[in-house]
């Protein structure tokens, strides 16, 4: 197992070592991160639009007073999918597709630290997706709203399967977000290029990492909330049964606990994201650097404890929401602090107006705006006004539009050159930009005057007369037009795969490890194993900086699928991984797990069992002893 | 909807709870586009700032950092943390104020939310000076009166917005809070908190009337209805009797006893029907009567197929319960 230092690496070894094999077995059998990253970011994509849909769906309803496009129950199903649609299968696995595609490009590695366990976590996610979707066939999508409170969730006011399909669809989606987290903060702490030390490492990965530590302490009360819920539903069990002892905000602080961390686990990947595109656009590093990764963290330890702001009208004692009030207040200065390290990062920088910068400017002035109006909703008194009225509605889009969803489309625009090879058009980028924030304000700007107006969240219609008609038909129209904005981008997208300009290396200049490789990159990543010295490993060059990055000679690790075991905190190498191969086991747990939850859905017993059965048979199968890697390779011919 | 004044806007208030809240809400808003400006100008600033510079350097050109971290101690840190804690401050002040109201309730008042109408008992010390009624709740104007919120099923939310902030109605907890209103008139109020199928339908007016008015008003709500006066309403009332409305329905002084839907006894004196679905006008009656599933589908109320007549009659001595 000797490390070769060659300046000419083996590329034709390297790449018949880690490339996918060719054929439907490939498909299905990949464990590329390149690949399930992508995956992660269309399919989620494809959920986004399915979300849009069912948004443009509620405008057209709510356009004005007494329109009877859909009826009640109808309505409820499409503003129910809408949220969860958004928050779970659009707003997280975007991030996590971006994540896993660009994680080993920027920290120098050849995988993700579990490839199968990310195969998993992705089919999973498409599988639980499908599972909550296939609840439109029967006409019983869930109709709970996306916080499906008790006991109106219980079995005596909702006899039908739709919220069994919410209950067991989360439960599902959560073991896809668990494995993909634990399979983040594994490989922060294992996988980093030597020399990249914990200081060195762009933004994102301390989003995704604080986000990934949150998803494993705060899932935990969704998934068993939700098991209650099935249990009382199913079994007849009274955990949220006032009558027999239970109580229903026992519901509510379950999954409140889970509900706002999940607020921060959809936002900080993406304003890691923002944080590692904003000086390449502002031509120069990230100012307080240190600043934004501590505020990410403290953001997210801070978020477990501002659970209650969600239950201020609930009755509970004046002591205990004072503090709430308090540390939903105070959440505000971490992001206070990223706002200031951007806007520092601009002052001191050379802007260059390119598209993907525009999306990151509407994303700083919807944060300020998502900001400020959290606060005023963080007010006890002035909360029991706004809280379940449209005002929310407006506040949480500005959040997840503003903080998600913007940088999520400055990240396509600035990376998809690097997984297609091809850029983006600036023209269209302008008109997709300016169309999306332009339609963004429009639609919810007016949700803060038609909540201040006294208009109730969840109603499918609403009569005359109330002053609410105009402010609606604004939303509405604000709404087609971000739809506009959408679409565009996606003829762009697919205009840009066949005619957009070659992208090549670098086509921003910028200065992290992703970008010194090809566009798309090579199956192994990198030919050889960099050795970082600084943040900005490509522009230190041109910043005078005393060490260098070691980029193109270095460790080759061709012996199999190898790459460096670091140490946690200086990036040490201190020994050889030897990755695991395509699998198809990843797809097939998923798919017994598919079973087991089909099973459990119809109230069908041997085929839950058999399901369980055959996800424990799936697990030994992937973990079944194989011959060592080192003699399978000895048997593959040298390549010259 | 004409039967109140104006839009339910939280702004527009009417009572102290709500006008205090209201100061607290605009001093929050105006902070918070003070903030939105404040911090879009720095960013236009920095934008725009370099445009000289820009035109003449290439964009390959990379500026060495420098010192950007008094902005961030400053514009990230300090001054946002001496802002957010004058609005703490503020806030704690406003809540303790609005905690209590400024003098003893004249009346408790016992609202039950169901799914989806709000059922209010007048609470008294011997059971027959107690008043139950429906999705209207009538006040003193200048005093305040205390609220007992319980739920019959679900969670359900107390929202009259010009009046006070909401309560949320939960199973297995009663809470309380307390309303007054500083002017007459009639206020729009609603559920806030998503209840099912109807929860769009679930509201209810505040009618609040001079001390004198109110008075009379409860005295009139106690008394049971006049009997029938002529065959018509005489028809009406065997029809309701002996039908299936009877089972869910009371109306005091007849055998109608039923506990599932509202109680009509003073049903004529409201002023919506179905909580604040429809005005309670002749016409919407019988239509609702007829077709209550088509006008609110999945409430409790069954589509009635009455013979015309009967339906006729049974719409005129409703009426007839002022």
């Amino acid at each position: 197992m000797a490390i070769a230092t060659a300046p000419t690496a083996p590329v034709g070894k390297l790449a018949k070592t880690w490339e996918t094999a060719p054929g439907l077995y490939g498909v299905l059998a990949t464990v590329d991160h390149k690949t399930i990253g992508k995956r992660y970011i269309v399919t989620a994509l494809v959920f986004f639009l399915a979300g849009g849909i069912e948004a443009a769906f509620m405008r057209t309803q709510l356009i004005h007073s007494n329109v009877h496009l859909l009826d009640a129950e109808e309505y409820n199903q499409i503003f129910t999918m809408h949220g969860v649609t958004m928050l779970f299968l659009f707003a997280s696995p975007i991030l996590s597709g971006f994540s896993n595609y660009l994680w080993p490009l920027m920290i120098g590695a050849r995988d993700m630290a579990l490839p199968r366990v990310n195969a998993l976590s992705y089919w999973t996610f498409l599988l639980s997706g499908v599972f909550i979707y296939t609840s439109f066939l029967i006409g019983q999508a869930p109709d709970g709203g996306w916080f499906a409170y008790v006991p109106m969730t219980g079995r005596t006011y909702s006899p039908g399967l739709n919220i069994d399909f919410y209950a067991l669809g989360l439960i599902f989606i959560t073991i896809s977000t668990t494995v993909g987290a634990v399979n983040f903060v594994v490989t922060f702490f294992r996988m980093r290029a030597p020399g990249m030390s914990l200081n060195r490492v762009p933004i994102i990965m301390w989003g995704t990492l604080s986000a990934s530590v949150a998803i494993i302490f705060a899932l935990p009360a969704l998934s068993a909330a939700c098991v209650m819920l099935y249990f009382d539903r199913r079994f007849g069990m009274h955990f949220f049964d006032a009558a027999e002892g239970g109580h229903p905000l026992l519901w509510q602080h379950l999954f409140w606990m889970f509900g706002h961390p999940w607020v921060y686990i959809i936002v900080l990947p993406a304003i890691g994201l923002a944080s590692d595109m904003i000086p390449t656009f502002s031509r120069r590093p990230l100012a307080g650097y240190t600043f934004v990764a501590l505020s990410t963290v403290t953001t997210a330890i801070l978020g477990f404890g501002v659970w209650v702001h969600h239950m201020f009208a609930t009755g509970l004692p004046m002591l205990a929401t004072t503090f709430f009030s308090a540390a939903s207040m105070m959440i505000a200065i971490p992001s206070g602090v990223s706002i200031f390290a951007w806007i520092a990062t601009i002052w001191h920088g050379r802007p260059v107006f390119r598209t993907p910068f525009l999306f990151l400017i509407g994303f700083i002035v919807l944060f300020v705006i998502g900001g400020v109006s959290g606060v005023m909703t963080a007010a006890v008194p002035f909360d029991w006004q706004l809280t379940d009225n449209y005002f929310v509605v407006a506040h949480l889009h500005y959040v997840l539009i503003g903080i998600n969803v913007f940088p999520v489309f400055a990240a396509l625009y600035y990376w998809l050159p690097k997984m297609t090879g091809r850029m983006l058009s600036e023209r269209y980028g302008r008109w997709v930009f300016w169309l999306m924030f332009l339609g963004a304000n429009l639609a919810f700007f007016p949700m803060h005057i038609s909540g201040m107006l006294g208009m109730p969240r969840r109603i499918y219609t609403y009569q005359a007369g109330l002053g609410w008609d105009t402010v609606n038909l604004i939303t509405s129209i604000g709404a087609y037009v971000f739809a506009l904005g959408v679409l565009l981008f996606l003829v762009d997208f697919f205009r840009s795969l066949s005619v957009g300009p070659e992208a090549g290396d670098n086509p921003w200049d910028a200065p992290t490890l992703e970008w010194s490789v090809s566009s798309p990159p090579p199956p192994y990543n990198f030919a050889v194993i960099p050795t970082v010295r600084s943040r900005h490993p490509l522009w230190e060059g041109r910043l005078d900086e005393e060490y260098h990055t070691l980029i193109g000679s270095g460790p080759v690790l061709d012996h199999g699928r190898e790459t460096f075991g670091t140490s946690a905190l200086d990036s040490d190498p201190f020994e050889i991984l030897q990755m695991p191969e395509d699998s198809l086991w990843p797809l097939i747990l998923a798919a017994m797990m598919t079973v087991t939850f089909y099973g459990l859905l119809f109230g069908v017993w041997w085929l839950a069992i058999l399901g369980l059965v055959l996800v424990i048979l799936s697990l030994a199968g992937w973990c079944w002893p194989r011959p060592a890697r080192d003699e399978e390779m000895d048997l593959l011919p040298e390549e010259g | 909807m004409a039967m109140t004044s104006g839009s339910p806007a939280m702004f527009g208030t009417a009572g102290p709870a709500a006008h205090q809240i209201a100061v607290l809400g605009w001093v929050l808003t105006i902070i918070s586009l003070a903030v939105l400006l404040v911090v879009s100008l720095i960013l236009l600033v920095a934008l725009f700032r370099q445009r000289a510079a820009r035109a003449e350097q290439p964009e390959s050109v990379v500026i060495r950092p420098n010192g950007s971290i008094r902005l961030i101690v400053w514009g990230g840190i300090v001054v946002p943390a001496i802002i957010l804690i004058c609005a703490l401050l503020f806030t704690l002040f406003v809540q303790s104020a609005v905690a209590t109201p400024p003098a003893a309730p004249v009346a408790t008042i016992r609202i039950v939310g169901h799914r989806w109408w709000w059922q209010v008992i007048y609470t008294a010390r011997s059971p027959d000076q107690q008043v139950v009624t429906a999705n209207e709740i009538h006040v003193p104007v200048g005093q305040p009166v205390r609220l007992e919120l319980v739920s019959a099923d679900v969670v359900h939310s107390f929202w009259v917005p010009k009046l006070a902030g909401k309560t949320d109605v939960i199973p297995g907890q009663q809470n309380t809070m307390w309303m007054q209103a500083d002017k007459p008139g009639i206020y729009w109020g609603e559920c806030a908190e998503y209840c099912g199928l109807q929860h769009a339908h679930m509201d209810l007016l505040v009618v609040a009337e001079s001390p004198a008015d109110f008075r009379h008003w409860l005295d009139q709500q106690r008394q049971p209805p006049p009997p029938p006066a002529d065959p018509i309403t005489a028809t009406g009332e065997r029809v309701f009797t002996r039908l299936a409305c009877a089972a869910c329905h009371t109306v005091g002084g007849t055998p109608a006893m039923g506990q599932i839907g509202p109680d009509l006894t003073h049903l004529a004196s409201r002023r919506t029907i179905a909580a604040g679905t429809l005005p309670n006008t002749p016409g919407n009656l019988a239509g609702w009567i007829a077709n209550a599933q088509g006008i609110k589908p999945g409430n409790d109320m069954p589509t009635m197929s009455l013979p015309p007549g009967d339906l006729q009659a049974l719409v005129a001595w409703l009426e007839t319960l002022k």
